[in-house]
């Protein structure tokens, strides 16, 4: 087969994104709760999200990965991956943060401009997981950053890690009511 | 010199220091090779294939033993990490900074010094810009050619040693399973086979084989995603989101038929945790694969400008590949033929037939053509597993009550993964040991990198694909 046709199949095939249930209407409220006691000024209908592994086993980064592909097409609802702290609305952090890691998660965070969420991503993100009880760590996102969503599974599988990502961004634009009627 | 356990492929003996010195000699001559180096209180061991895996090991009641990585650089690192974790000092050892142990001040590490005019340094990671694994890259580079690279690693350090020890023998295959999350299975593979080695469990034939299918499934997965990336960086994005569309396909079949999409837990002592109901699925993932993927081949075979990145771009010397013992596909792509599936036959590979493809050009390209190969080989591989696949039982008791050691090598998709562990009386584990294969490749890429230019070194370092979190333990 020529090189072209596989280029031209791929431009005139249909979208491989596949179709999403609805946003989970409860995780969304409580979210959505929690964003404005904190007073954070929304951020809009879109988030940019910085990824910190933290000591992952790489587990979640692919299932991260598999999130960005074709099939689950992460930025057609908006969430897109940045390069630097500076360009982050969101902190994704996964792995259990370990005590080599502790420095350059706050420095990053403190490095992204307000306002910012934080997002603590796998089982070991959220309480160390399987690596609890380690000299090495300092066990989850929680205990070194103030966390506003934790995804758990390990590693969560990316049907997961999109409803939790929806219902962050469903969150952030109902508590600014101008914003989500758009 | 007291040999205390043994099979036709595995040899492990207690050493006084002559004969430690001895065999270092013989492994900085080539006439052996570095397999690993590691350490627990009072005692270092060092894993040698000279035929066979031999397992030597040394007491240092005052912590103090003779450096393998004077003579023989490949050492120096695991010396380095063997004193940062057990606290013994290699004497002679070149390099006396430590390497897992990152201390109070993380940003107090001695790089090494750099001298020439119009030198500059570009400091990368350990945040990065992607979704990827945390390093520090320290570039020196005269404008654009990289001059030097220096790696600095042990950020994901999890103290998974220390975990290990008094273990059940449950939760340390579950921790294995979360070394290197992307080589689970491997990893699994290789801990549950030294466990069985140390008891005298023979799993039953039909866990071997679903085994052998698991294994298989996550290297595709792999290849698979590495092919796509590492075309993406080289800005060949339409690559990455076929190879994206195949990938998926294997993770969904992965978790179809065993319940997991990476595989997490499904390789356990004693067997596997769950049984395949019907092949099917696999079949229509082979077939789909061989009906998308020569395509894409092609494709890459004859984009110009891609082969303009990759051809020639981050060679790796056979020489420097046989020194390092560089297993996997970095090891492949500079001459050096060893894959343990066939070099240390464990089942079901020495029931199959599959090639074992070796290039020399050792550049990007080559590294990707190893891949694409591996893909062919290991669709037919699962396809003759499922043709022969064995009846009967998945699983049988693992129970430890007494103590014993043990030792296990297996293919991971990025390069041989070995295991070492002892057992003690109470049937927990003592001490385990894991090596990734990137202990080896990591310092190849710092050779590879060298007079390319920087803006190469995504793709040199995506055709590597190195574990961070394996190395780092
Ligand atoms: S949650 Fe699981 S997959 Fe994610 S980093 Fe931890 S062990 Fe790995």
């Amino acid at each position: 087969m020529t090189p072209w046709r596989t280029l031209a199949r791929t431009v005139l095939a249909r979208p491989a994104a596949a179709p999403v249930p609805p946003v989970d209407r409860e995780t969304a409220s409580s979210l959505a709760g929690r964003l404005e006691a904190g007073a954070q000024t929304p951020l809009g209908r879109s988030l940019a999200v910085l990824h910190i592994d933290a000591g992952s086993c790489g587990g979640c980064e692919v299932e991260l990965r598999s999130l960005r592909r074709a099939v689950y097409d992460l930025e057609r609802f908006g969430v897109c991956f940045v390069a630097s702290p500076r360009h982050a609305d969101v902190l994704l952090a996964t792995g259990p943060v370990t005590r080599n890691l502790v420095e350059a998660l706050e420095l990053a965070h403190a490095a992204m401009p307000d306002p910012k969420l934080v997002v603590a991503l796998g089982d070991c993100a959220v309480d160390g997981g399987v690596f609890k009880g380690s000299y090495a760590i300092a066990g989850g996102v929680g205990t070194t950053l103030p966390v506003d969503l934790l995804i758990s599974g390990c590693p969560p599988a990316p049907e997961r890690i999109l409803a939790g990502l929806r219902a962050l961004l469903e969150a952030n634009a109902r508590s600014r009511p101008g914003i989500s009627s758009r | 010199m007291s040999r205390y356990c043994s099979d036709d492929r595995w040899v492990m003996t207690a050493v006084d220091a002559t004969y430690w010195q001895q065999a270092t000699r013989a492994i900085a001559a080539g006439d052996a090779t570095l397999l690993s180096l590691w350490g627990e209180p009072g005692r270092i061991h060092m894993a040698v294939f000279d035929n066979a895996i031999v397992v030597i090991s040394l007491d240092c009641p005052n912590g103090l033993y003779p450096s393998v990585g004077a003579s023989h650089p490949p050492a120096i690192r695991l010396e380095r990490a063997a004193r940062d974790l057990f606290g013994l000092d290699p004497v002679g050892l070149p390099d006396a900074r430590p390497w897992l142990d990152h201390g109070a001040n993380p940003t107090a590490y001695p790089f090494l010094p750099v001298e020439g005019e119009s030198l500059h340094q570009i400091p990368v990671g350990p945040v990065h810009a992607g979704v990827i694994e945390p390093g520090h890259f320290r570039f020196t580079a005269d404008g654009e050619t990289v001059v030097r690279l220096e790696q600095r690693l042990g950020y994901v350090h999890k103290g998974i040693d220390r975990l290990m020890h008094g273990a059940t023998v449950a939760r340390a295959a579950r921790l294995a399973g979360r070394t290197s999350g992307d080589s689970t299975v491997a990893y699994a593979l290789a801990f549950v086979s030294a466990v069985e080695m140390a008891l005298g469990i023979a799993p039953p034939p039909r866990a071997v084989w679903l085994r052998g299918v698991m294994a298989e499934l996550e290297r595709v997965a792999n290849h698979l995603g590495d092919f796509g990336a590492i075309c993406n960086d080289a800005a060949f994005t339409i690559m990455l989101a076929h190879c994206g569309m195949l990938r998926e396909g294997v993770l969904r079949c992965a978790a179809e038929c065993f319940g997991h999409r990476l595989m997490m837990d499904c390789v356990v002592p004693g067997g596997v945790a769950a049984d395949l109901a019907g092949d099917a699925p696999i079949r229509t993932l082979i077939d789909a694969i061989r009906a998308r993927f020569p395509a894409l081949v092609d494709l890459y075979d004859k984009t110009a400008s891609l082969q303009d990145r990759t051809v020639g771009t981050g060679r790796v010397s056979a020489e420097l590949a046989r020194q390092f013992a560089a297993g996997g596909i970095v090891g492949r792509a500079s001459g050096r033929d060893f894959d343990a599936r066939r070099s240390i036959p464990y089942p079901p590979y020495d029931q199959l037939h599959f090639e074992v493809p070796v290039l020399h050009e050792g550049d990007v390209n080559a590294r990707v053509w190893i891949r694409i190969k591996e893909i062919e080989q290991s669709l037919s591989m699962l396809e003759q597993m499922l043709n022969a696949l064995p009846t009967g039982d998945i699983r049988v008791a693992c129970e430890p009550h007494r103590s014993a050691e043990g030792v296990a090598m297996t293919e991971a998709f990025r390069g041989d993964v070995l295991v070492w562990l002892r057992i003690d009386e109470a049937g927990h584990i003592d001490r385990c040991h894991m090596r990734d294969a990137s202990w080896f490749q990591w310092p190849l890429l710092e050779a590879a990198i060298e007079g390319n230019i920087v803006a190469d070194f995504p793709l040199c370092n995506k055709s590597f694909n190195c574990s961070y979190s394996g190395h780092d333990l």
